[in-house]
């Protein structure tokens, strides 16, 4: 236990070492330390801004859902009221045709009668001269009896 | 080994390998007179006491020095292979150890000041590489060295004041330097005179009670770590002395016990150093 030049000899290593300590291997370790620190807070700072990029795009997403939905209700509505409007104007149309359809007959159905009436008259004129002349047994001169006739057929 | 008596064999492992000066006319171990002055190792622990100043001991400043130069060979090993990345075992350990230290550094040095941390961080691994080496059976490596032909060898620099007085006066020389160098001379010396009773007329005992205070501090720094190194050696020579079979029951919770006193020596000296460094910094 004696105080000797160890004393010095240990001080001037102390001092040695410290300085190498200083000079080459605290700097490297420490920056490496460091730049680990700034990268991990960068990645963790980096996942939050991602986190709330996600949050802003959902919320977008929902909003353009919610949009996109109203857009094709609305679309849906209008080809409803357009189909709807076909109908009415189809069943309208139809209505129409039917009408002129039925009014076309009416108005041949007329005309036959007519017709048919006018052919009557005529033959009736001819069917009364030969009923007449059976009855009479004789010949009844047409020309004489036309103009009776003609009236006969009249009020027919 | 040289020792027949149980105080023979303390003394024994309590001397230096001592390497000094014997003056001329000096009358050695084995009755031989010294022609003239010679640097010689000494061959009992009376010559090196007489050696006085002019000697070296040549175990304390091997190990110590062999010890910084494996902390520093480490960690400038780990230095060159750093990676930014996940760190490997090797790097783990290293950067524990430095966030240890810079946790001290932050939570006592508020100043700034790029010298304090890998200060604090040399003083703390190498003392406690130099504090491990007492885990070391105290008879292993003695032995070789007895057998190599020298006759005393004690391989914990620490349990020599030699070594840690040249720690602690490292630490005294910054604490000085770092005063004048941030307070000035004027302001450095007013803490003396003015603390801690603010009037002239208290100037001498001021004076007194701080250059005292100041000068206590390296002297706690040194013989704190000094005594329990040394009683803790002391106390593992005395198990030492016991019969070999009840050895085992002693100096394994001995040797347990400074798994903890190993590292909070070191840790104390370190975070000392570092309040000292600190008040140093601190401009009133």
């Amino acid at each position: 236990m004696n105080i000797n030049l160890t004393l010095i000899g240990q001080s001037i290593a102390f001092a040695i070492f410290v300085w190498f300590c200083v000079k080459y291997v605290w700097p490297p370790i420490t920056a490496a330390m460091e730049a680990r620190q700034k990268k991990i807070a960068d990645g963790l700072s980096a996942a939050d801004r991602a986190s709330l990029d996600l949050e802003l795009a959902q919320e977008k997403a929902t909003k353009e859902l919610q949009k996109a939905k109203e857009e094709a209700a609305a679309l849906i509505d209008q080809a409803n009221k357009r189909a709807a409007q076909i109908v009415e104007a189809s069943k309208e149309d139809a209505r129409k045709e039917g009408e002129k359809l039925i009014e076309q007959a009416r108005a041949e159905i007329q005309q036959e009668r007519v017709q048919a009436r006018d052919a009557l008259r005529a033959e009736v004129a001819t069917l009364a001269v030969a009923g007449a002349e059976k009855i009479l047994e004789t010949s009844v001169d047409a020309k004489a009896h036309s103009e009776m006739l003609e009236k006969l057929a009249a009020e027919l | 080994m040289a020792a027949d008596t149980p105080v023979e064999y303390i003394k024994h492992h309590l001397t230096n390998l001592t390497y000094g000066k014997l003056p001329e006319g000096y009358e050695r171990a084995d009755g031989s007179v010294v022609q003239e002055a010679t640097w010689t190792f000494a061959r009992t622990g009376q010559e090196a006491t007489d050696m006085g100043f002019m000697a070296i001991h040549v175990d304390t400043l091997g190990w110590s020095i062999a010890m910084g130069i494996l902390f520093l060979g480490l960690f400038r090993f780990v230095a060159n292979r750093v990676t930014e990345g996940t760190p490997s075992g090797l790097q783990n350990l290293i950067e524990m150890t430095f966030e240890f230290v810079q946790g001290i550094v932050r939570d006592v040095f508020h100043g700034k000041n790029p010298l304090i941390a890998p200060l604090a961080l040399t003083i703390f691994v190498w003392i406690l590489l130099m504090n491990i080496l007492k885990l070391i059976p105290i008879d292993y490596i003695p032995s070789i060295a007895h057998a190599l032909g020298l006759e005393y060898f004690k391989i914990v620099p620490t349990t020599d004041p030699n070594a840690t007085f040249g720690m602690s006066i490292g630490v005294f020389l910054l604490i000085l330097f770092y005063s004048f160098k941030v307070k000035g001379v004027s302001g450095f010396s007013k803490e003396l005179a003015f603390n801690p009773f603010n009037h002239w007329i208290m100037i001498p005992f001021n004076l007194l009670l701080e250059i005292l205070a100041l000068i206590i501090k390296p002297i706690s720094l040194a013989l704190r770590l000094f005594g329990n190194m040394y009683a803790g050696e002391v106390v593992f020579i005395l198990i030492a002395l016991l019969p070999l079979w009840i050895q085992w029951t002693l100096n394994v919770p001995w040797a347990i016990f400074h798994i903890l006193v190993i590292p909070l020596q070191a840790f104390i000296f370190t975070v000392l150093t570092v309040v000292y460094l600190s008040a140093a910094h601190e401009d009133h």
